[in-house]
Formats: structure tokens, sequence, C-alpha cells
């Protein structure tokens, strides 16, 4: 240690009853290196985040290590917990969507989807949700699919060093951040798919963009597969790593590009549609090794048959023109209107001239829902829509109340990250990283 | 596929749905059995606050909280097929009172089981070839303050991806003996589901292999989720008004 005694940078030591411990803070790697030869024992315990660039977000890992070799590896979460689901319980059915669509913040309108189809199951209202709800539904949720893979990729990309995949990927995730801001006038949390259909009809121009951006899209995937598909760099990093074979998945409950890297093609879009996924052409990828290279073929495949998804949404959303987006019902339909005005967006004086000057019962409708809101019969209902993480249901629960009994949202980030200890423990150290990257989890949606 | 420009959800596509066997919830809309309702509570009032005195002339009003009874068979399609092979499985193992009651609800089955059979039913449903439920999609818990002496509910969502089906259990506990037995050996995915559980509702999951806290801070006092763990919140001021924190506003229930 004299060697580095004096250097500024040296880790801090303790000693404690567990053994030496040193807060590592960068650049103090000889200290470390040092003051663990002394210790003449092979076996170091790694605290790795929650602070982390590598972790994928504020996970915090404890890994065990023989040399380079990890021999156990636990995830420590909750750092991101905000109690989104016991705040649900003191708003109304519809403020639900504002919270829930922040949980899992990469892929919001899936959030949002499978509270709404709950809460729509309930009410006993699914066969009558707007064609045009639907359709823009299905858009909005495979463009999500397109920017969560993005980011998926490029943070995957960031984490074993391909700098370039990283600023690709994030450059076209903006675009889609930009078609959502378009459509439902926010870049994330968006609160935009509503119980009984969607906030808002499609604004003027709207589809022209989305077409742009397909097309656009179609020069730009194949940059990824030019960068990385054959990239002996990547490949020697992410072939065989991260290994879960299909048994693994269903004991530990994983799906979504994990479950289907083992070549199980289970969709939840394909096998137990919603939002009228049974209308529209695509096929479900999957790959032939189970390791990290798979997913990120899977993904990259994936984010090809939502563009197929997204073009076919387009052709129909231009033939439906000036149809409703909300349920024909008043007693459920959120009344309230809006409309950009000399000062920005606010209130839409048709409506306001409406409901004060023309008709009492459109006034009555609007208070009692702005002000009570609907109630839902009571019971429970479970309705898992495939986001692109895997299976992400809304376990609802009413009371017969105007406010959710309870709900609580099975997020596969959450169940997903179980796979960490099985995916690492064995290899080397630098694979947690690629094995972690390759489930991609989210840690809003994985503490909500 | 039918992707042309303007076509309507069409009567011909209603009745694919409903004849398909893809979609196993749209199957059951008119099953057969007679529901009953099941009274667990009171609602006083028409407002949530009681501490600000009744202005509205409203507090007077009870009215029952239900929610939906036991169903009686049949319960339409595939469901009565799942309820018949639990009813062969447990009857072969002698575990007859397993199953407390079915409720079949918005095309959704769920199955009462006692907990002290959960462990043993787990395992058939996973195992049994006519069933094969493979996969458990989480736990989530519950709290019915005024479901005395069975308080407390975990609920189990199970995936069949062998039939395609999903069917949800129900096991409930007491607020003064909160044990359930963990399913952790039958599904390992249940582990941090359980803990998850545990943290937000202090159900004790016997046999899990580590409960802890998952998503609170390991010395948390109490059980966020429950019913009367209070929300929190401090009141907002703003230009002389106040506006009280989430649970204390006066609001409809």
């Amino acid at each position: 240690m004299t060697a580095t005694s004096n250097d500024p940078y040296a880790a801090t030591e303790t000693e404690t009853t567990q053994g030496r411990v040193f807060t590592v803070t960068g650049q103090d790697w000889d200290s470390v290196v040092s003051g663990i030869a002394e210790e003449h024992d092979d076996k170091v315990v790694v605290n790795m985040g929650p602070q982390h660039p590598s972790t994928h977000g504020v996970l915090r890992l404890i890994l065990e290590l023989e040399g380079e070799t990890v021999t156990e590896a636990r995830c420590g979460i909750g750092y991101l917990h905000t109690g989104i689901e016991k705040n649900m319980e003191y708003r109304s059915w519809v403020q639900g969507v504002t919270f829930c669509t922040r949980m899992d913040y990469l892929s919001p309108f899936y959030n949002e989807a499978t509270y709404v189809l709950g809460v729509e199951r309930l009410l006993d209202i699914e066969d009558q949700i707007p064609e045009k709800a639907q359709v823009m539904r299905v858009m909005l949720m495979e463009l999500n699919r397109i920017s969560s893979h993005l980011v998926a990729i490029a943070t995957g990309g960031m984490e074993i060093g391909a700098l370039t995949v990283m600023t690709i990927g994030f450059r076209e995730r903006e675009l889609v951040l930009d078609l959502f801001e378009l459509i439902t006038g926010l870049r994330m949390n968006h609160a935009f798919i509503r119980p009984g259909g969607v906030a808002q009809d499609m604004p003027a121009g709207a589809l022209d963009e989305i077409r742009d951006f397909v097309a656009l899209m179609k020069k730009r995937l194949p940059e990824y597969a030019d960068l990385c598909n054959a990239n002996p760099i990547f490949k020697a990093r992410l072939v065989d790593v991260g290994h879960l074979d299909l048994a693994g998945c269903l004991a530990l409950g994983l799906t979504g590009p994990v479950l289907r890297s083992t070549g199980y093609p289970w969709d939840l879009r394909k096998s137990q549609p919603y939002s009228g996924y049974e209308d529209y052409d695509f096929e479900v990828c999957t790959w032939d090794t189970p390791d990290a290279y798979g997913r990120f073929r899977i993904r990259l495949a994936e984010m090809w048959e939502s563009l197929k998804i997204v073009e076919q949404c387009v052709e129909r959303l231009a033939g439906l023109e000036g149809a409703p987006v909300m349920i024909g019902d008043k007693k459920i339909a959120w009344p309230s209107q809006l409309a950009i005005g000399s000062d920005g967006m606010g209130n839409s004086l048709d409506h306001i001239r409406h409901i004060m000057g023309e008709s009492m019962e459109a006034l009555i409708h609007h208070f009692k829902l702005v002000t009570e809101g609907f109630r839902v019969p009571a019971g429970q209902a479970y309705v898992p829509v495939e986001s692109p993480r895997g299976e992400l249901g809304a376990h609802v629960v009413s009371d017969g109340g105007t406010k959710p009994y309870r709900a609580h949202f099975r997020d596969p980030s959450f169940t997903n990250l179980q796979a960490t200890s099985v995916m690492s423990e064995g290899g080397m150290i630098a694979d947690v990283i690629v094995a972690i990257a390759s489930i991609d989890p989210v840690m809003g949606g994985v503490d909500r | 596929m039918t992707d042309e420009p303007g076509k309507g959800p069409d009567k011909t596509q209603l009745e694919q749905r409903e004849g398909g066997t893809q979609d196993p919830s749209l199957d059951v809309v008119a099953a057969g059995g007679a529901q009953t309702r099941e009274v667990i509570g009171e609602r006083q009032g028409m407002f949530g606050a009681h501490d600000s005195g009744d202005t509205s002339g409203y507090g007077g009003l009870r009215r029952p909280v239900e929610l939906p009874g036991a169903s009686t068979p049949p319960y339409g399609g595939w469901m009565d097929d799942v309820a018949g092979a639990i009813a062969t499985a447990t009857r072969d193992q002698g575990i007859e009172a397993a199953v407390e009651k079915v409720i079949v609800h918005r095309g959704e089955i769920t199955f009462f089981i006692r907990r002290e059979h959960l462990l043993s039913v787990a395992k058939l449903l996973r195992d049994d070839e006519a069933l094969r439920f493979e996969l458990l999609s989480g736990v989530s818990g519950v709290h019915y303050p005024g479901d005395t002496g069975r308080e407390l509910h975990a609920v189990y969502h199970l995936l069949s991806m062998t039939h395609n089906r999903r069917i949800r259990l129900e096991v409930t506990a007491p607020d003064g003996d909160p044990h359930i037995p963990s399913v952790c050996a039958t599904y390992p995915t249940a582990d941090w589901h359980e803990r998850e559980t545990f943290d937000f509702f202090g159900i004790i999951f016997d046999g899990h292999p580590a409960l802890t806290r998952i998503e609170m801070p390991d010395d948390w006092p109490g059980h966020p989720q429950r019913k009367d763990y209070p929300l929190g919140g401090i009141p907002v001021e703003y230009k002389g008004g106040t506006i009280p924190p989430p649970d204390q506003r006066r609001s409809y229930n």
C-alpha cells in the first residue's frame, strides 16, 4: 500500500467484521489491486451500482468473484420505487392512466393499454371501442416497440463500448418521439389511451409524417444490420452469453425476446390477440440460439415487423378520417375537448359553448365525469399485452367505486430480471453486463 | 388478412373471433352458470372524507360493497374442461376440499384454493397433462379489510401455453395469521413476486427461500399497500388556499 498511500485518488478503505471494504470512486484501480493482493484471498464481493453506467438503470448488482469469474450474482432493486400502484387507488379510473404510463418509461403506451384493457373488460365495453381508436392504439404501440427496441440495442451497445450503435439508436428513437409529440402532445408519459378509446383524434398531416418515417426507417434499419450482425467484436461479446433455454424461461417466467430466442414462437399478439391484432399481417420473430446475440437479432427483426404493422395502420387510418376515437357511451367517454387557441392548447371553445349554452345533459355528463368519474362494476380483470420486453399485464380490481380498488402490474422487466443469476453465474464479469442488457430491464417498470 | 382501408370490424370478423380458439376469453361470453354476489363491506355516504362535517346530505347513505360471488357450472367453453380436470386430479390425490369456490366473471375464471392445499394444486396444475399451466405470470396481493377472517388475498395468474388458456388462483389468509405456503418450488418465478407481496401486504409465504423486502428499504415499518396504511403526503399551499394530500381530499367513493 505504500506505493499508493500518497495517491489523492486512492480508494478509501475500512476494516469491517466481514473483511476489508474499499470504496471505489474511479481511477483507483492500483490501490484496490494491491489491497486485494495483501488479503491472499481470491474471493471478492463487488457491489456494482445502483449508480453505474453499465447496469442498465438504477440496478444494484452484488457479485461474488473469483478472479474475473462470477460465482454468485444477486440483484438489488427498489431504488426507483415510487408507489404508483398505491397512488392509483386514490385517483379516478381515468386518472390512473396518468400514473401507470410512467412505470416502464420506455414503453408508456403498453402500460396504458394493459390497464385500460382491464378497465374496459370490467366495464364490459370491449366490443364498443371504436375501430379508429383500436387502430390508433395498435399503431402507437408498434411505434413504441420500435423506439423501445432502439433504446435496448443502443444502450446495450453503449455498455459494451459500441458507441456508434448508441448514437444511431438514439437518433432514430428521436424520430419516433417526434411522432408521439405530434400525435399525443408529449414525447413520453402520454396518458393518451383512455378507458373507452384514445384522448384525441389524429392531428392533420400526421399520417404523412408517419409515412415519411416508415420510408426513412427502411433505409436506416439496414445500418444496424451492417454495423452489428457480422461484426466480429460484437459477436465475440454477444454470442453464447446469457444463455437460457426454454425450460429455464418457463420456470423463471421469462417472456418476450428472451423466450423467443429459444425458438418458441410465443407472442400474445398472435396467441391471444387484443385490440384487433388478429387483423394485421405480421410474423413472430424467433431465433435458434438462446443467447444475447439471438435476442439482439430478434429485436432487430421485430422492428421490421412493427414497421409492417404501422404501414397497415396508416392505410386503415387514411380511410377512417373523421371517425370517432372515443366510445359513444356518454357516461364513460371523457367529455372535455382540447383545441389550439391564441394562447396555446386549452379547453375547446366549441365544447364550452356546447355545454354552457346548448345542452344541459352534456353539462351534467361533463360535471359528473370530471368530478366523480365513472363507476366500474366490482370484479377483477387481467388482460396482458405483448410489450417489447414480454408479457405486461395489469391486475385491475374494482369494488364498484369510482377509483381502482387495486391495480397491480405484472411487469416483464421485474420478472425477467430474476434470470440475472442463472444467466451470469459461472461466466466472466464483463458478460454480466451483456446478459443484463439482453434482458433489457427498465427499472421504472421493475420498481414501479 | 383484412387490412383494407376503411374496413370496420364487421360481423364476419366477430364471428371468426367467437368461433376461433385463439382468444379464450371471447368463447365464453355467454357462459351458462348463475352469478351470486358476495358482500364484503359497506360504503357510507357519497364522499370519501369523513372529518369535515357532512354538508351534502348524503352522509346517511349506506350501500353494500359486493364482489362477484361463486358461479355454478357449466362455466362455458374450455373452463368446464379445466374445472373438470382439476376436480378429477384433486379427487385422485384425496384433496377434494382444495377448491373452495369458482368464480366466472367477464370471461375470466378464478379458483379459490384453500391455503393448506395450494402446493399440491400448484403442482398438479403445472404437471397434469390436461392442465399444463407452465407459466406463472405473477403473484399479486389484495387487502379486503371488510372480508372478515380472510382479509388478505394472494392472487396467482397462470398461463397454459400448451392449451392457450389463462386461469386465476386466489388464496386467502386472515390478518391475524397471514401465512400462505410459497409456490417457489413449483414455480421459481414466484420468488420475487412473493417477496413483493410480502413487502406490500405482509403476507408471509412459508417455505420461501429468502423472504425479505424487495421494493421498500429493509428497515421500512409496515406494509404500504394494505388499506390501513395511509398514502401520506403533505398539504400544498398556493395563494392562500390549501390543497390537502390526496388521501384526505373530499372525493367520491
